[in-house]
């Protein structure tokens, strides 16, 4: 129906799902629970602040800074806090690294845990049932459907994500890219070559 | 589930990383109700992870999150279910809230702004 041909005198209501949103914000906001300021607050930090460019630096940094590289390894929420990327659900951040013997990926089979901070919400993939379970069953076959062939020599290691450790992936630095500043190199890093979906590739 | 399945993820793969990461308003508004509920101790995120994953887990039974767009449908629940296992608010009260934004929806002329219906 032509919009102009409705009555004026109200306004069509949002979705049942909008409806739900509202009634919850509204009784939790008059019990004290939270403000609405502070929603409005997260919701622009995840739209406009954090996002895998935050892990790409990280991993630039990696590859250009063995030292940070180390801490990185050890204790990855701390690397992640000295560039400003912690977390908000006080759980523990741990870096897997590619090598020539192993190839990483990450998944939660129980719901969508992921590396917030670093990564920003994830991809509806990483969401999906097929996703979720798949991973751990035939991992080389859901490589193969992102386009990445790991060689059967090598492992494929596959880390399911919890509430309390989440896992970033750092993929293995391209060849050919010698002497390109941590900016350069950050814009190889792809979202999903921190998730082990994808591999980072010089172009 | 094969390799060869039609419902395969690859199916709705985004190839790139440029897409939205809220399909709608309401998703975002019921993510950062979550965190914030979160942050101000009204429950810890191994119980939401535990909530949502138990609301994913029913929901696979039935039609399942194949595509993950019914997946902040499926949060909603998981938060509703959550904060009145709490106890910070009722279902009663929250169908009660429901009903009041509708009708204040349909009886606000278009173009107005909706009143916060009364306490």
């Amino acid at each position: 129906m032509p919009h102009d041909s409705h009555d004026h005198d109200h306004t069509d209501p949002p979705s049942d799902l909008t409806l739900r949103v509202k009634a919850l914000e509204t009784a939790l906001t008059r019990k004290g629970y939270v403000a609405p300021e502070a929603i409005d607050a997260v919701i622009d930090t995840f739209e406009n602040k954090v996002g895998p460019r935050n892990g790409a630096k990280v991993v630039a940094k990696a590859w250009s800074d063995p030292d940070f590289k180390q801490r990185l390894l050890d204790d990855a929420s701390a690397a992640c806090a000295e560039l400003g990327f912690a977390g908000q659900q006080g759980e523990q951040l741990k870096a897997v690294e590619n090598t020539e013997d192993v190839h990483n990926m990450v998944v939660c089979t129980l719901c969508s845990c992921y590396p917030w901070p670093v990564l920003g919400l994830p991809p509806s993939w990483y969401k999906s049932h097929a996703y979720r379970s798949r991973s751990v069953i035939e991992p080389r076959a859901v490589l193969e459907e992102f386009g990445v062939s790991i060689h059967e020599e090598k492992e494929v290691r596959v880390w399911d994500s919890t509430a309390e450790l989440r896992y970033l992936v750092l993929p293995a630095r391209p060849d050919g890219t010698d002497g390109l500043s941590e900016d350069a190199l950050a814009d190889l890093v792809s979202r999903d070559s921190m998730i082990g979906t994808g591999v980072a590739s010089a172009g | 589930m094969s390799a060869s399945d039609p419902q395969s993820f690859t199916d709705f793969l985004p190839k790139t990383e440029g897409e939205p990461i809220f399909a709608e308003p309401w998703q975002a508004q019921a993510f950062a109700l979550t965190v914030t509920l979160h942050k101000n101790g009204v429950f810890s995120w191994d119980e939401w992870a535990e909530t949502l994953g138990a609301e994913i887990a029913k929901d696979k039974d039935a039609n399942g999150v194949a595509d993950g767009t019914n997946y902040y449908a499926l949060w909603l629940g998981a938060l509703e279910r959550l904060v009145t296992h709490k106890g910070a608010t009722s279902a009663a009260d929250l169908a009660a809230l429901k009903d009041a934004w509708k009708e204040n929806y349909l009886a606000t002329p278009h173009g107005q702004p909706i009143p916060e219906p009364r306490s």
